[in-house]
Formats: C-alpha cells, structure tokens, sequence
C-alpha cells in the first residue's frame, strides 16, 4: 500500500516490437492508497529461446495501469513457483499481499502456446481462479490482457478492460504547415497501433460502433467536413453524410440501429438521428442555438447534447424514441458556464464532460440521480473523456509541454496517469466497447 | 519557436529510426478546396491593381479580409462592420465572383462546439453580405472550429488572432 501512496512518476517504456511506429509512455501522475497488494510471480518458460512477448509483464503492466493493484517489486519474491503444489503460503503472508499469480507458458508441437496461470487468496490459502490457454504468437499479448481481465473481475467484482481498444487521432506536422493527420487505433495499453485512415486534412470525432466494428468519423478529406463510416478490420470505408454545411459529431446508439449527428443543412447546427436501415433522418432539435455534441443513453431513449440556448454551452437532455424525438427537453448543468461534449458512463448513472473553472477546462462528472458534481483532473485544455466499458476509467485528451497527450483517471478521480507518444499530437480518444467473451 | 524545434528534432528522429513511422496506403485525397490556404499572413496586396484600375473605374478586392471575434461569440464588432460592407460592395459589383467564409475559433472548448461556433462565425457574416445584396450562391461557408490555428501560442494574444472569418475568394 505505501508502494503506490506517494508514487508520483512512475515510468514505464513500453517498447513496441515489429514495424515500430511510436512509442508509448505511461507516467501515473497521482498513485492511489489502498491499492490491493498483489505478488505476481514471473511466468515460468523452459526454452533456451526468448519468449516473444513478456506475458508476466504485460500482466503486471495492466494492473498497475489500472490503478487498483500494488504488484511486489520482482526482487522482494521470496520464492517462484509456477504450480499449485509449489506454494507455500505462509511465505506470501509474511510478506503482506493478499493474492498471487503465477503461471507457465510452453510452446507446443504445432508452434502455439499454452499459457496457464493460477490465482491464489494466500489468507485463506486457496485459488480463486485457475486457465490454461491455447494461443497463437500473435495473441501472447491478447492472451495476458484476457488474464488481466479475469484477475480484475476475481478480485474487483466487475470485468477488467484490459482486452480493449482505443480509437484516437494524432497530428504530425511536417515541413511548415502541412499537417498530417492519422485516425489510430491501438491495444488499451497503447501497443500494437495501427493507423486506419491518413490525411492532410483534419479528421476528428471518432466514434466506435457497439459492435466494434466499425468507427465513424468527421472527415475534411473533400474540404469540408463529411461523416464516415469504416470498418476497422477491412478498412473499407462508407461516406455516411455529406449535407450542404456541418456534418459532425456521431455518436451511435448502444444497439446500433442509429447514428446521432450535428447537420446544419436547414440553418444552423441541429441535432438529427439517422436511422441506418431506413437511412431516414429525424431532425431532434430545433434552436437557433448551436445544438451538438449528442451522446446517447445506454437505455436508447435519451440523448445529451450540447446547447448554448441558455446564452453560454451547457448540457441539455431530450427523450427519444425510436429514433424520434419525444419533445421532453431538461437543462441538466447549472455549474459554471461552459459545460460541454458529455459522454454518458456505460450503467447509464454518470455524465463526463468538458467544464470550465477560471479559465481552465477539467473533466468533470455528474451523477445522474443525486446531480452530484465532482471535477476530477487538474491539467488544463482537458477535452473528449470516454468512459471504459467496465465504467472504471475515463480516458481524456490534454496538454502537456505543449503537446496534445492522452491522460486516463479514476471515476473518483483518485488516480491519474499519462499516456504520451513520442510523436506529435494525440487527441479524441475513444474507448471501445468489450470484445465478445 | 522553441516547441516547433522539438518537434521538429523529433520528427528527424523518428523519420531517421522508422522510415516515416507510417505503414497505411497513400490516401485517396487530393479533391481539398483551392482556397483553404491563405489566410491572415498569406493576403495578397493588389494596391498596384488599384491605381491602374482606376482608371477602368474597377474596384479592387478590399484588403482586410479576416474578421475576428469575441470568446465564444459570434457577434460582428463594429470595426469589422465596414469590412465587410467594402467586401459586399465589391461582390455585389461582381456578381460572378464566389467567395468561401472560413470560419475558425480558438483552442478553448471542445472540437465539435468550436466547429459549431465556427459555422456560426461564418454565417454572422454571411447574413451581412446577403443584407447588402450580395447573392447567396457567391458565398461557401466552411468552419474549422479550432483545427487550424494561425497562431500557435496559449494566451489570448493567440487565440485574438484565431478567433475569425477568413474572406477567401475564388481563385486568388
């Protein structure tokens, strides 16, 4: 516990393997007390060869990133076993964890792995949790984070987001102006990057389908700006709205049968629903206001918008249904005067946003039924939060040095870190949803 | 300065260690708008033009060609009223002549509001065009929101200048 207490700068290097494209750091910023003591026992792997991802590491790398574990330091193991029948558990008391991990992994004769791991309560002397794995080279990382997840949901009681993705934009700037933006997405960790779509022009609001499927995205790729639709895996891409004016900030519904989105083809910027069968269009707002950013409600029969209707941004909610509007609209932020982007947590009971305190903009959190109000980071030029899945974690853009970074902290804002590449911007995260189990 | 340095050294060394740091297919671009570069530094002086036109009792484009604006505001200031009464005029005389409203905001807020604000910018100034007869299918509006800056700092004397409606006609 004390490990993680004062912590300030904690640095991992994440190397990237293979065609290296950039390089990941994690600073946590703020450490949390009561982090759960954990000893994590380093893989056992009997070849002479390395083995080509560091499972253990990847393990201890997540849980410490999720700011809810305080793995040992390798050095203060006091033994190394990689079966049950090797622990002994009077040892681990000793030295003050609660839990153990260990594991083996062997290459068998068709070059696949087998990768096994035990979870111990080393109070009670029993396992919690115990798999073995078949897998591929390609998915020893997948495989840790699988792990990851099921020592998360064992000991923390909801599912671990280990095994997700993030969505998110960077800029490069090459020779003077020209810029160079990418829509990326890579392992929640930041491995594995992949750039999907490339342009000179901005691209910006990534937006994953609930599936996974797909992103949507705005686009000036025609100099203007244009929404889109990929597919992540064949990259094959769907202009999905392209009116006189703005066509902007998607967001798809949790079943996937709409996309909400910013249209200003009948005057100024509206909130519209499409429906994706049909592709028929239902205007929701009508304001001479500006109206954007729309998120929706995990039930699907609400959105949150943004609206300067009430002389400065602030969020507003409307009953939909079906993908029309019902015509119930509610103010829903009094705090300050600049509120803005919300993002709805996935149980449906918190609101992230953009909010501004003396000129500087923070990520803050409502509670939906108390109204409860918390600001939860302290950078400043703080945009775009995402939830994770599991609801743990939001994930934000921001400013560091002058440069755009990505920062994740805690709902209770207790803990806090810093994902930076080493190039250029990075900015508009977006967490996907879970995989299928 | 000193942050476009870095970046730069950074660049070197990431195009010297990776070859470019990329691996995605050329992209299938090259359809942007003529005239979305320009802007406040890039205006092009035509007072050469205009004594010679004169003569011809041609008027030139007016020079001032950028409106700014007020945080989170789309109010058009009174200094930039007869701005763009000088552009109507002249669109006004030249009817053949398209112009495309570019409107910008500054890096406070978030992307999606400021493209919204942006447009909203644009169209202030749109309807005063319009007001004073110049025809609605002269005029393009496209908003960037807080996407391209023109200055790059973090105070307001940065986002003073990124706060605006540029005026960019067509084929200049």
């Amino acid at each position: 516990m004390k490990l993680l207490n004062k912590i300030l700068i904690v640095v991992f290097i994440l190397s990237m393997q293979g065609s290296v494209q950039a390089t990941l750091t994690i600073h946590i910023t703020e450490g949390v007390e009561g982090a759960l003591p954990i000893a994590i026992v380093p893989f056992a792997w009997e070849s002479k060869e390395k083995l080509p991802e560091d499972v253990t590491e990847v393990i201890r790398s997540d849980l410490i990133r999720s700011g809810r574990f305080a793995p040992l330091p390798e050095a203060d193991l006091i033994s190394r076993p990689h079966e049950g029948r090797q622990v002994n558990f009077a040892d681990w008391r000793a030295l003050n964890v609660d839990n153990l991990v260990i594991g083996k992994v062997e290459q068998l004769k068709d070059k696949s792995y087998r990768v096994q791991f035990q979870l111990f309560d080393v109070i009670k002397g029993s396992q919690i949790s115990g798999y073995s794995f078949k897998t591929s080279e390609n998915n020893l990382r997948r495989t840790a984070h699988r792990i990851s997840d099921i020592i998360y949901e064992a000991l923390m009681g909801i599912r671990g987001a280990f095994d997700t993705e993030l969505a998110y934009i960077t800029v490069r700037t090459i020779h003077g102006d020209q810029k160079i933006y990418n829509l990326a997405i890579a392992d929640a960790d930041g491995h594995n990057e992949k750039i999907i779509f490339k342009s000179a022009q901005p691209v910006l609001s990534p937006t994953w389908s609930p599936d996974g499927r797909h992103i949507a995205y705005v686009a000036y790729s025609r100099g203007r700006p244009e929404l889109y639709v990929q597919n992540v895996s064949t990259r094959r891409t769907k202009r999905i709205s392209g009116h006189q004016g703005l066509n902007n900030a998607p967001a798809w519904s949790p079943s996937g049968k709409y996309l909400a989105m910013t249209l200003s083809k009948d005057g100024n910027s509206e909130i519209y629903i499409l429906d994706l069968a049909g592709n028929k269009l239902n205007r929701i707002t009508n304001n001479y206001a500006i109206d954007t950013e729309p998120t929706w409600f995990p039930d699907e029969k609400g959105l949150i918008f943004t609206s300067d209707r009430g002389g400065n941004p602030q969020l507003y909610q409307i009953a939909v249904s079906g993908g029309k509007s019902k015509g119930d609209l509610k103010r829903l932020t009094y705090e300050g005067t600049y509120n803005a982007r919300a993002t709805i947590s996935p149980d449906g009971k918190k609101i992230a946003m953009v909010h501004r305190v003396e000129g500087r903009f923070h990520i803050a959190v409502m509670d939906v039924n108390t109204e409860h109000f918390t600001i939860l980071t302290e950078s400043n030029l703080d945009e775009s939060p995402s939830f994770a899945p599991n609801g743990s974690m939001i994930i934000f853009a921001t400013e560091h040095e002058g440069r755009g970074v990505l920062s994740a902290v805690s709902v209770d804002g207790s803990y806090r870190q810093r994902l930076s590449f080493q190039e250029g911007d990075v900015r508009e995260p977006a967490w996907s949803p879970f995989k299928s189990r | 300065m000193r942050r476009l340095v870095n970046l730069l050294i950074i660049f070197g060394l990431i195009f010297a260690l990776t070859g470019c740091g990329s691996t995605t297919k050329k992209d299938d671009e090259g359809t942007s708008v003529a005239a979305t570069e320009g802007g406040a530094e890039g205006e092009i002086k035509l007072d050469g033009e205009s004594t010679e036109g004169g003569a011809t009792g041609e008027v030139s484009i007016p020079e001032k060609r950028v409106i700014y604006f007020e945080f989170d505001s789309s109010n058009i200031q009174s200094d930039f009223q007869e701005v763009i009464t000088a552009h109507a005029a002249y669109l006004a005389a030249h009817p053949d002549t398209t112009i495309v409203l570019e409107g910008h905001a500054d890096e406070r807020g978030t992307r999606e509001y400021n493209i919204a604000l942006g447009e909203r910018r644009a169209r202030a100034v749109q309807q005063l065009l319009t007001l004073q007869g110049v025809v609605e299918k002269q005029i393009q509006v496209i908003s960037f929101g807080e996407e391209r800056p023109v200055a790059m700092g973090h105070d307001e004397s940065a986002w003073s200048l990124n706060r605006r409606v540029e005026i960019l006609y067509s084929g200049q």
